[in-house]
C-alpha cells in the first residue's frame, strides 16, 4: 500500500504553494466536490481532492510528480464549486509550474504539444496550427497524430500551411526569452522597485532642498 | 441603439480553424452597427500552454495586446475566443497588483499607461445590444430548429473572472437563440469539458467527453449544437467522426457558432457567414426547420377545416 510521512511536512513547500496561488490550501476539508465534477479524474494517477490533500501535507515530491498536473483541463470546475471557495485549479497551476522548475518530465506527449505551442507562438507571434501539429509529431514520433483530419480541414482552408506571421514576433519572442532569462524574478524586480522608490525619494529631498 | 466602435482581438483560431467565427462576428457586429477596430499587429494571448508554465509570463504575452491596442488609442477590446478571453481577463487582473504588474513590465518592456477592459461578443451582444434590439432585427427567424447551446468551461467560469451569467447554468445563448426563433432545448451538459486540448495528445479525453455532449444533443432531438468556442467547435465538429469512431455512434450533428446563426437571422448573406467551413454540414438543420415549419402550418390550415369536418358530421347526424 502507498503510504505517506505526515509526520515531516515539507513546510517550505505548503508556504510556496500558498504564496504562489494565494490560497490558504488548509481552508480544504476534504469533501471531495472538485473530484466529483473533475471530467479529467479518468485520466488522473491522484484525484484532485487527494492534490490538496497531498499540498496541505507538504508531500512535495508525490505531488510534483503527479500525472494528474498535466491532465488537468483547466476548465475551472474544481474551483467553481469548492464550498471554501478555494482556487483549486490555482493550485494545481502553481504545482504544475513548480514540477517545471523542477524539471519534472510531466506526462511527456502533454508537455510536448504544450511546449511546441509555446515554441510556435515564439517564432510566429501568432500560432501555427500546421506548424505546431510538425513539431508536435516531430518530437514525439507520433507521425499519424490526426491524419485522418487533413482531407477534412486542408479543402475548406481552415488550415494554411504557411504562417500568419506578426510584424511584433521578435517583440513576443524576447518576451519569452527575458522569461527564461529570469527577468521577471520576483527579487530581482522586487529589488529593482526598491530602488526605484529610493531613487524617487533622494529626487523628493534633494528638490525640496533646493526651494 | 447608437453606434458602438470597439477594439478587437480575432485570436490566432480566427486565421485557421475558425475562420467561419471571425467572419460571422465581424458580419454580425456590421449589422447591428457595431464598428471593430482590429488591435493592431495583435499577437497570441498565449492561450492555455503559457498559464501552465508561468502566470507573469501568461499576462506578459496578453498584455503585449493592450499595448499595442494603446497605440491604436483603444481601450475596450472584444474577443470571440473564451480562452482568449480569460487570458486577457487575467492579465489585466493579475496586473492590478503593482508587484505583479512590474514582472509583467520587465517581459514586455512596454507598461500600459491606460485602463483596459475586454468582454466577449456573446456578453456585448447579449448585455449591450440587448436580445430586443436583435429580435427587432430578425428577418428570417429560426422557427423550428431545434438547437442545444453549449458554453463549454471558460465562458462563465471562473465566476469571479468571467463576471457573465451563471457559472453552472448559463441561459445567455439560450435566451439569444430563442430570440432568433429557435426552439431552445434545455441542455444539462451546456457548461461541461469537451476534452479542450487534448484532441492532440491525448485523443480519449475528447473522444470521451465530447461523445457525451453528442450523445445527450442527440438523444434530445436537436438539429445543432450551437457553440462560442473555437476549441469545442473544433472537437465536436472536426472530430466527430473520431468520436464516433471510438463510441460507435454514428452522429451528424452540425456545430455552428452562435453568431453563424444570428447572422442568418438577421439577414446577413450566407457567405460572409462561412456555412461552408463546417465539416458537419448545416444544411439538414435548415431542411428540419423547413419541415418542421411547413408541418406547423399545415396543422394550423388543417386545424379549422377538421372543425368544419366535424360540424358537417354533426349537422348530418
Amino acid at each position: 500500500m502507498e503510504t505517506i510521512d505526515l509526520t515531516r511536512p515539507d513546510t517550505a513547500f505548503i508556504r510556496e504553494v500558498e504564496k504562489e496561488s494565494g490560497q490558504t490550501v488548509s481552508k480544504c476539508y476534504q469533501c471531495g466536490n472538485c473530484s466529483a465534477g473533475c471530467p479529467m479524474s479518468f485520466a488522473y494517477d491522484i484525484p484532485v481532492s487527494r492534490m490538496m490533500r497531498l499540498v496541505q501535507a507538504g508531500q512535495k515530491e508525490a505531488v510534483l510528480s503527479a500525472k494528474s498536473l498535466w491532465m488537468c483541463a483547466t476548465c475551472e470546475t474544481c474551483t467553481q464549486r469548492c464550498p471554501n471557495n478555494i482556487d483549486v485549479a490555482k493550485v494545481m497551476d502553481v504545482c504544475r509550474h513548480m514540477a517545471r522548475r523542477e524539471g519534472k518530465g510531466g506526462v511527456y506527449a502533454v508537455k510536448t504539444f504544450w511546449d511546441a505551442f509555446m515554441q510556435s507562438v515564439g517564432m510566429n507571434g501568432k500560432v501555427h496550427e500546421i506548424g505546431l501539429m510538425v513539431m508536435y509529431m516531430l518530437r514525439t514520433g507520433r507521425v499519424f497524430t490526426d491524419v485522418d483530419l487533413a482531407p477534412k480541414a486542408l479543402p475548406k482552408g481552415k488550415m494554411s500551411i504557411l504562417p500568419h506571421r506578426a510584424k511584433g514576433r521578435k517583440e513576443v519572442a524576447d518576451i519569452l526569452r527575458r522569461f527564461h532569462e529570469g527577468a521577471a524574478d520576483e527579487q530581482k524586480v522586487q529589488a529593482r522597485l526598491a530602488a526605484a522608490e529610493q531613487a524617487g525619494k533622494q529626487a523628493a529631498t534633494q528638490e525640496g532642498g533646493r526651494s | 441603439m447608437s453606434a458602438v466602435s470597439l477594439g478587437y482581438y480575432p485570436g490566432c483560431s480566427g486565421l485557421g480553424t475558425s475562420l467561419e467565427y471571425d467572419a460571422s462576428t465581424r458580419a454580425v457586429c456590421r449589422a447591428l452597427g457595431i464598428t471593430l477596430q482590429d488591435i493592431p499587429d495583435w499577437t497570441c494571448c498565449g492561450s492555455t500552454p503559457a498559464h501552465t508554465v508561468d502566470h507573469v509570463l501568461s499576462s506578459a504575452l496578453a498584455a503585449r495586446n493592450f499595448a499595442q491596442a494603446e497605440t491604436a488609442g483603444i481601450d475596450d477590446v472584444i474577443t470571440p475566443c473564451p480562452s482568449c478571453l480569460k487570458n486577457l481577463r487575467n492579465a489585466l487582473e493579475h496586473m492590478e497588483d503593482d508587484l505583479f504588474r512590474a514582472r509583467v513590465d520587465a517581459l514586455t518592456e512596454r507598461p500600459l499607461t491606460r485602463p483596459h477592459t475586454v468582454k466577449s461578443v456573446l456578453q456585448v451582444l447579449v448585455e449591450d445590444i440587448g436580445l430586443d434590439a436583435i429580435k427587432e432585427k430578425v428577418t428570417r427567424p429560426l422557427t423550428g430548429m431545434k438547437v442545444v447551446p453549449y458554453y463549454g468551461c471558460l465562458m462563465t467560469r471562473p465566476a469571479s473572472t468571467m463576471r457573465f451569467d451563471s457559472p453552472e447554468y448559463p441561459m445567455s445563448m439560450d435566451n439569444l437563440l430563442a430570440a432568433l426563433g429557435a426552439e431552445v432545448l434545455p441542455f444539462p451538459l451546456k457548461v461541461e469539458c469537451c476534452g479542450a486540448s487534448f484532441g492532440i495528445p491525448k485523443k480519449e479525453a475528447v473522444t470521451r467527453l465530447s461523445g457525451k455532449l453528442l450523445d445527450l444533443a442527440a438523444g434530445l432531438g436537436a438539429h445543432a449544437v450551437v457553440v462560442a468556442c473555437p476549441l469545442c467547435q473544433m472537437n465536436l465538429d472536426l472530430r466527430q467522426e473520431q468520436i464516433n469512431a471510438a463510441n460507435n455512434t454514428h452522429h451528424a450533428l452540425p456545430v455552428p457558432y452562435f453568431t453563424q446563426l444570428v447572422g442568418y437571422a438577421l439577414g446577413v448573406p450566407e457567405k460572409e457567414l462561412g456555412f461552408d467551413k463546417l465539416i458537419m454540414p448545416l444544411a439538414p438543420a435548415f431542411t428540419a426547420m423547413q419541415e418542421a415549419c411547413a408541418k406547423a402550418t399545415a396543422v394550423a390550415e388543417k386545424k379549422p377545416a377538421a372543425g368544419k369536418t366535424e360540424a358537417t358530421a354533426g349537422g348530418a347526424a
